[in-house]
């Protein structure tokens, strides 16, 4: 197998996770694509493990899960709070520094 | 063609669906379903890459808990369950950046790894089963694993703080 066809899917996964990243409003909806792209990077980690036959890139890309893990509950955490303050998710009206 | 070859592109046309699927659904439930889809896309590319511990681990910790993390997160913020735009109108530079982020690393990955193939032999399965893993971890990167036990901890403890109702 080549080695690109792994590291192309994973910039086609990391690329449309920017674009949902940049379009979309809804504070969910930005984490998801948050995961989309650690995702991608996890892709690269284990193709790259592969074929280097060195075990660190999956070690690496078991990390990367964890912090995802991490990050996934401080984020919704987040969503929820800017739910409780504004009355609904959208980020577009988190647009003051003060409370 | 392989059968490893055959099993890549049918999980990676699957994984790119699923990936439209996230950034461009209107129906908010649907997005998370369809992250599912990439989640365990992903988590076959790295039984398909004789990764056996990365697959298991993702398989548990994406699907088991951060799908539903997310479903819990949509039900708490009470997403409209039926069709709703929730893009905002910076659609179509968000569309060019992506457009121009993917030419310029294929560009880029073609030019630098072109002609590099994976060979899954026995060598590799030798090295890549869970055994050899743990070895890594708990004899290289036992110190990083350690962090990140306090990372999560602390995630943990930001995560009730910043959600609590005073």
């Amino acid at each position: 197998m080549a080695l690109n066809q792994y590291l192309v899917l994973s910039a086609f996964l990391f690329c449309t996770g920017v674009y949902g990243v940049l379009a979309r409003r809804n504070g969910v909806l930005v984490l998801l694509s948050v995961e989309l792209m650690l995702n991608a990077v996890n892709i690269n980690l284990v193709a790259f493990a592969a074929f280097t036959k060195n075990i660190s890139g999956q070690v690496f890309a078991l990390f990367v899960i964890t912090i995802a893990a991490a990050e996934v509950g401080v984020g919704l955490a987040i969503v929820l709070l800017i739910y409780r303050n504004m009355r609904s998710p959208d980020l577009d009206r988190v647009d003051q520094l003060k409370g | 063609m392989t059968a490893q070859n055959v099993a890549f592109w049918a999980l990676a046309i699957a994984m790119g669906a699923g990936a439209i699927g996230v950034v461009r659904s209107k129906n908010i439930v649907h997005a998370a379903l369809f992250l599912i889809v990439v989640l365990v896309g992903a988590a076959a590319q790295y039984i398909v890459l004789l990764a056996e511990f990365v697959g298991v681990t993702q398989f548990f910790i994406y699907i088991g808990a951060i799908a539903v993390l997310f479903l819990f997160g949509i039900m708490l913020t009470r997403a409209p369950m039926h069709a709703g735009n929730f893009d905002n109108d910076q659609r179509w530079p968000a569309a060019v950046v992506a457009i121009f982020l993917f030419g310029v690393l294929i560009a880029l990955l073609v030019n630098a790894f072109g002609h590099d193939e994976i060979k899954l032999s026995d060598q590799l399965l030798r090295v890549s089963r869970t055994g050899p893993v743990a070895d890594s971890i708990f004899r290289n990167f036992v110190v990083p694993f350690e962090v990140v036990s306090m990372l999560l901890l602390a995630a943990l403890v930001g995560a009730v703080v910043i959600a609590r109702r005073d």
